[in-house]
C-alpha cells in the first residue's frame, strides 16, 4: 500500500489483533462501565481526555489506574500512618514490645490481594492496548520522516509534502472521523513522535518503519513535539497536527496536487529549504544554541 | 603482609561482649599498619575499602547534585540562557551518569555492603580482599575518566545516560567526551563485577558457625541477590560498550543501519543490564531500611522469610522486564513485558507491608535514621505506584520520555537517597565510633523529605501536560513555567538538606560524642563487636540461634515469636 | 552448600522457563539469547556448588547447621592479606589502557608498565606472604 517497506520488525502479538477487536471492545465496556456511568464525575487526574478514539480509551484506562492507585495506595498509606503514629514510643518507655515475627494468614493475604489487583490491571491494559495497536484499513495514509531537527510529512498517491524544522515547524494535516495510517521512520537518529492530546507517542527509528492508526474525533490544531533526545536542537523539534473535516482535507490535498511548484525531498541531515505550510514560529530564544 | 586468621570463639567470662547496650568498651586490639593516605591506597581491610567507597560515592552524589541544581536553574524560565543547548545536554547526561553509575550503585553494593556484610555474618574480611581493593581503584579511576570529559574540547558525553544508538555513534556524537564515557563505564563495570564476585563468595564461604542462610540479616540477603544480579547484568553492559566502541572506531556496523546493523539492539542490551540494575540499586537500600525499621521498632523483622522469598523473586523476575523501557519502539512484545512488570510489583508490595508490619505493635523511636526510613517508605510508595502505571503500555505511550517518567524515577531514586541517609545515620556510629548530631539530622530530613515531594509532584503534572524530558528550553509552552519553578524550589530544598548533612559530618567529627558498641540496642552481629570494629572484626562471637544474635544475647527473654507461638511467648514473658 | 546451590539452580531454571515462553511468544533472538546466557549463569555455579556438596559426602558445614555452636568453627579460617599497593597500580594501568583507546596508542606504554609491574608485584607478594 505504502511505498515504504513493511514494518517487518514489529512482533506478531501486535498484529494478530483485529479479530479479537469486537470481543475486546465489549470487555472494555464491561470493565469501564462504572467509569463511563460516572462520566465527568471522575476527574482527569491531570491527563488529556484525548481527541482520538484510542486516546479516549487510553484516558479511561488512565482514570481506572488512578482509581485503583487511590484505593490501594490510600489503604497502604493509612496503614502506614497508623503504624508510624500509633506505635510511637513514649519518652522514657524502655519496655520491650511483643516480638511478633510471623503471621502467616496475614502475609498470605497481602500477597494474594496484590496479585488479584495486578491481574485486573493487566486485563484492562491488554484490552486498551489491543485497540491502540489495531491496524484497520485506512482512509488516508501519511508517511512521516523525522530528521535532525524537523519533520517531513508526505501523503502517498498525492503531491502533498510538508517539511519544517526548528525555526519554522511543520503542520501535519489529517481528516477527522477517519482511520489515518501513519508510517513513521527516521532518517538519522531516534526521534519521538509525540502528540500529547492523542495520548500517544512512538519512536521514529532509522531502518525500521513503525505503523499505527489514528482515528481523530475532534477537529482542531494540536501541538506536538519530539520526545526522544536527538541531539542539539531536540528542544525545538516541534510540529502541529491540524485535524480538519474530510472535505477540507480533500480540498487541501487537491490544492497541493494542483500546485506546480517543484518539491524536492530533503536528504538526511540536509538543510531544509521547503516551507510551504504556515508553520508555527518558534520563539527565537537563543543566541547561544550552537557551540 | 598477611594475617592468618583464627575463628573467634565466644569466651564465657563475664566481661566479654557488650551485655549492656549503652556501655561501650574498647577491645584495644589496634592494628599495626599504615595510616592516612597510604592506608587509603593500600589497605585491603573491607572496612577501609567500604569507607573509601562510601566517601567517594557521596562525593559523586554532591557533584551529580550540583549538575542537577544547574539543570533546575535553567528550567526556571522557558527561554533561559543560563547554559547553552550543548551544555544542557552534557549536564543531564553527566547528572544521570554520575548519579546512577558513580553514586547509587557504588554506594549501595560496594560502600555499605563492603563494610557490613562481613560484620553481619561474622567474617573476618571479604573473601578476596585484594580484588576488593582493585575494585575500588577501578571505580575511582573510572569516575575520574568519566568526569574528565568536561575538560575535552568537545565537552562531556551528551547523548543521555542511556547512550542510545545511533545518537551515540561517531557521526552524531563525535568527540572524546563520548569515548571517555564509554571507557569509564568499562572500568566501573569491571569494578562492579569484582564486587559482585566478592559478595557472593563471602556470603557463601565465610559465614560464622550457626549463621545459616536463613539467619542472615535481610541486608546481607539482599546483597547476595544483588551480587548475583551484578554478575549477570554487568558483563552484558560491558559487552555492549565494547560493541559501541567498535562501531565508533573500528568500522563495525553493529548498531548502524547503513552497514546492516540494528540500532534497536543497543536498547535491548542496555536495558537487559538496565533493569536488573534498577534492582541492583534498590535491593541494597531495601535491605538497609529493613534493618532500620527493626531496630527502631524494637522488634524482629516482620515476615522475615517472606521478605527473603520476595527478594529472590524480585531477582528472578527482574530479568524479564527489560523491554518495558522500550514500549514505544513498536518492536517489543507488549503483553509479556507488561505482565512481568506488573508481577514484579507484587514482591515489592510484600516488602512494603512487611516494613509496616515491623513497626506495627512496636515501640517506634523517631530517630533521624528512622525518620529517613519513614520518608523512604512514603516516597517509595509514590514511585512504586507510578511505576505500575508505566508498566501498562497504553499509559506508557503518552508518558514515555516525558517529565512523568522523570518524576517517577526521581520518586524512586530520591527514596533510595532517603534510604541511604537512613543507613548512614544508623551505621555511622559503628563505622566511626562517634554519633552524628540528631538535631542537624532532623533538619536535614525535613528539607530532604519535603524537598523531594515539592520537586517530584510538579514534574508529574508537567509531564502529563506533555513536557518531554531533556528539554533545554520550552519556548512554545510558557504555561509550563510555574510547575517547573516549583520543581526547582524542591531541588533547592534538597540541595540545602545536603548542606546540613555536610555540616553535620564536620560538626560530629569535631564534637566526637562516643557511640559505644551498640548505641541503638540493635539486633545483628555487627553491633556485638566494638565501634569501630578491630582488625578482622571480632574478638569473640555470641552464639547464633536466630537472625539477630546480638539481640538474643542482650535480651535472652525476648526472643522472636511466630504466629500463635505460645510456648515461646510464655518463656519470654 | 546445599541451599546455596539450590538458589542458583532455581534461578537458572526459572530464567530457562521464562526464556522458553519468551522465545515462543516473541521470536525475538536478542532477548532469547540473553536469557539463555542467564540460564548458564544460574546453572553453572549451581551445579558446581552441588558437585562440591556431593563430593563432601553431603556434609553440612557448621555454617549450614542451625544447631552449630561457635566453638565448632574454631581454628584457622584462612590467610588474609593486609596491605598491598598492587591493586592500585594495576588499576592505574587499566586506566591508562582505556585512555589509550581514547587519546592514542602511546598511552599503552604506561598502561603496560603499570600493568606488568603490578603483576610482578602481586606474584612476589604472594610468595612472600605464603599461602594466599
Ligand atoms: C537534587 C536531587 C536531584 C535533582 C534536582 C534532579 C534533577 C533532575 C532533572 C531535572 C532531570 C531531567 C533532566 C532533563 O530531562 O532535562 C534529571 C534527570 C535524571 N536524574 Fe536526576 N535529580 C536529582 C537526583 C537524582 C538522583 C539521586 C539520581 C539517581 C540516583 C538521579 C538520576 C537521574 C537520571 C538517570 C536522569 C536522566 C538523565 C537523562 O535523561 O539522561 N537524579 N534529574
Ligand atoms: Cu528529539
Ligand atoms: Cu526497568
Amino acid at each position: 500500500m505504502s511505498s515504504l517497506p513493511p514494518s517487518s520488525d514489529s512482533l506478531s502479538a501486535e498484529q494478530a489483533l483485529p479479530a479479537t477487536k469486537n470481543k475486546s471492545k465489549k470487555l472494555l465496556l464491561v470493565l469501564l462501565a462504572p467509569l463511563a456511568l460516572a462520566g465527568c464525575q471522575v476527574p482527569s487526574f491531570g491527563g488529556y481526555k484525548g481527541v482520538t478514539k484510542t486516546a479516549n480509551s487510553t484516558f479511561h484506562l488512565w482514570q481506572g489506574f488512578n482509581l485503583a492507585a487511590i484505593v490501594v495506595g490510600g489503604i497502604t498509606l493509612a496503614v502506614m500512618a497508623w503504624a508510624i503514629f500509633a506505635y510511637r514510643a513514649k519518652k522514657g518507655d524502655g519496655s520491650i514490645p511483643k516480638q511478633t515475627q510471623y503471621h502467616i494468614p496475614l502475609e498470605v493475604t497481602y500477597t494474594v490481594i496484590p496479585i488479584l489487583v495486578v491481574v485486573g490491571l493487566f486485563v484492562a491494559t491488554v484490552v486498551v492496548e489491543n485497540q491502540v495497536v489495531a491496524d484497520p484499513t485506512p482512509s488516508a495514509t501519511i508517511n512521516v520522516t523525522a530528521f535532525q531537527w524537523g519533520w517531513k510529512f508526505t501523503y502517498p498517491g498525492t503531491k502533498a509534502v510538508v517539511v519544517g524544522q526548528t525555526t519554522a515547524s511543520p503542520i501535519m494535516v489529517m481528516p477527522v472521523n477517519q482511520d489515518v495510517r501513519i508510517n513513521l521512520v527516521s532518517s538519522d537518529v531516534i526521534h519521538g513522535f509525540y502528540i500529547p492530546e492523542f495520548n500517544f507517542s512512538r519512536f521514529a527509528q532509522p531502518g525500521m518503519v513503525n505503523t499505527f492508526t489514528f482515528h481523530a474525533n475532534k477537529t482542531g490544531l494540536y501541538s506536538a513535539q519530539c520526545s526522544q533526545l536527538c541531539g542539539l536542537y531536540h528542544s525545538l523539534m516541534y510540529f502541529r497536527v491540524d485535524v480538519v473535516s474530510p472535505s477540507q482535507y480533500q480540498a487541501w490535498i487537491s490544492s497541493k496536487n494542483a500546485s506546480t511548484s517543484a518539491r524536492t525531498a530533503i536528504a538526511a541531515n540536509g538543510a531544509i529549504v521547503i516551507q510551504d505550510n504556515p508553520g508555527i514560529p518558534v520563539i527565537p530564544s537563543h543566541s547561544n544554541g550552537a557551540q | 603482609m598477611t594475617d592468618v586468621i583464627d575463628r573467634p570463639v565466644n569466651l564465657d567470662s563475664d566481661d566479654q561482649g557488650p551485655v549492656n547496650p549503652d556501655h561501650g568498651h574498647d577491645h584495644g586490639h589496634d592494628h599495626h599498619g599504615p595510616s592516612g593516605l597510604v592506608k587509603w591506597m593500600t589497605s585491603t581491610d573491607h572496612k577501609v575499602i567500604g569507607i573509601s567507597y562510601t566517601v567517594t560515592s557521596l562525593t559523586m552524589m554532591i557533584i551529580g547534585g550540583a549538575f542537577a541544581e544547574i539543570i533546575r536553574a535553567q528550567l526556571v524560565s522557558p527561554t533561559s540562557t543560563l547554559v547553552s543547548f550543548a551544555q544542557y545536554n552534557e549536564l543531564f547526561t553527566m547528572h544521570g551518569s554520575v548519579m546512577i553509575y558513580l553514586f547509587v550503585g557504588p554506594f549501595a553494593f560496594a560502600g555499605l555492603a563492603n563494610y557490613l556484610v562481613p560484620l553481619q555474618i561474622g567474617a573476618p574480611d571479604m573473601a578476596f580482599p585484594r580484588l576488593n581493593l582493585l575494585s575500588y581503584w577501578l571505580y575511582l579511576s573510572g569516575s575520574l575518566v568519566m568526569l574528565s570529559g568536561f575538560l575535552t574540547s568537545g565537552g562531556a558525553a551528551n547523548f543521555g545516560w542511556v547512550g542510545y544508538a545511533p545518537l551515540s555513534n561517531v557521526t552524531a556524537s563525535p568527540g572524546s567526551g563520548a569515548d571517555l564515557w564509554i571507557v569509564a563505564l568499562m572500568l566501573t563495570g569491571f569494578s562492579a563485577i569484582f564486587s559482585g564476585v566478592n559478595l557472593v563468595a563471602t556470603i557463601f564461604y565465610l559465614r560464622a558457625p550457626g549463621m545459616t542462610l536463613f539467619r542472615m540479616p535481610i541486608f546481607t540477603w539482599n546483597m547476595l541477590i544483588t551480587g548475583i544480579l551484578i554478575l549477570l547484568a554487568f558483563p552484558i553492559l560491558t559487552g555492549g560498550l565494547v560493541m559501541l566502541y567498535c562501531d565508533r572506531h573500528f568500522g563495525t556496523h553493529i548498531f548502524t543501519v547503513s552497514g546492516g546493523g540494528v540500532p534497536l539492539l543497543w536498547q535491548h542490551i542496555f536495558w537487559f543490564w538496565g533493569h536488573p540494575e534498577v534492582y541492583i540499586l534498590a535491593l541494597p537500600m531495601f535491605g538497609m531500611v529493613t534493618e532500620v525499621f527493626a531496630v527502631f521498632s524494637k522488634k524482629p523483622i516482620f515476615g522475615y522469610r517472606g521478605m527473603v522469598f520476595a527478594t529472590i523473586s524480585i531477582g528472578a523476575l527482574s530479568l524479564g522486564v527489560w523491554a518495558h523501557h522500550m514500549f514505544t519502539t513498536g518492536a517489543v512484545l507488549l503483553p509479556f513485558f507488561s505482565a512481568m512488570s506488573l508481577l514484579i510489583a507484587v514482591p515489592t508490595g510484600i516488602k512494603m507491608f512487611n516494613w509496616i508490619g515491623t513497626m506495627w505493635g512496636g515501640k517506634v523511636t523517631y530517630s533521624t535514621s528512622m525518620l529517613m526510613a519513614m520518608g523512604f517508605l512514603f516516597t517509595f510508595l509514590v514511585g512504586g505506584i507510578t511505576g505500575i502505571y508505566l508498566a501498562s503500555p497504553p499509559i506508557d505511550f503518552f508518558t514515555h520520555d516525558t517529565y512523568f517518567v522523570v518524576a517517577h524515577f526521581h520518586s524512586v531514586v530520591m527514596a533510595l537517597v532517603l534510604g541511604a541517609m537512613s543507613a548512614i545515620f544508623l551505621w555511622f556510629p559503628k563505622m566511626s565510633g562517634i554519633m552524628l548530631n540528631e538535631r542537624l539530622g532532623k533538619f536535614q530530613f525535613w528539607f530532604l523529605f519535603i524537598g523531594t515531594q515539592v520537586f517530584t509532584f510538579p514534574m508529574y503534572l508537567v509531564g502529563l501536560k506533555g513536557m518531554p524530558r531533556r528539554m533545554a528550553v520550552y519556548p512554545n509552552n510558557p504555561s509550563w513555567q510555574s510547575l517547573n519553578q516549583w520543581a526547582s524550589v524542591g531541588a533547592l530544598l534538597i540541595g540545602i538538606s545536603m548542606v546540613f548533612f555536610i555540616v553535620n559530618a564536620l560538626y560530629s567529627f569535631k564534637k566526637r560524642v562516643p557511640a559505644g558498641d551498640n548505641p541503638w540496642d540493635a539486633q545483628t552481629l555487627e553491633w556485638y563487636t566494638s565501634s569501630p570494629p578491630p582488625a578482622h572484626n571480632f574478638v569473640s562471637l555470641p552464639p547464633i540461634h536466630s537472625e539477630r544474635p546480638t539481640w538474643d544475647y542482650n535480651h535472652p527473654d525476648h526472643l522472636s515469636l511466630g504466629h500463635g507461638d505460645k510456648e515461646k511467648a510464655k518463656a519470654g514473658s | 552448600m546445599k541451599k546455596e546451590s539450590i538458589l542458583f539452580l532455581f534461578l537458572g531454571v526459572f530464567w530457562g522457563l521464562m526464556g522458553v515462553v519468551y522465545w515462543f511468544w516473541s521470536r525475538d533472538v536478542t532477548g532469547a539469547v540473553m536469557l539463555a546466557g542467564s540460564v548458564f549463569l544460574g546453572l553453572i555455579p549451581g551445579l558446581y556448588l552441588y558437585y562440591w556438596y556431593r563430593r563432601s559426602g553431603y556434609h553440612l558445614r557448621a555454617e549450614d547447621r542451625p544447631d552449630a555452636s561457635i566453638e565448632e568453627g574454631a581454628g584457622v579460617i584462612d590467610a588474609f592479606p593486609d596491605n598491598s599497593i598492587w591493586p592500585m597500580i594495576f588499576a592505574i594501568g587499566c586506566m591508562f589502557g582505556v585512555l589509550a583507546l581514547v587519546f592514542g596508542t602511546w598511552l599503552a606504554i604506561p598502561a603496560i608498565a603499570f600493568g606488568l609491574s603490578a603483576m610482578i608485584g602481586f606474584t612476589a607478594e604472594s610468595r612472600r606472604g605464603g599461602n594466599i
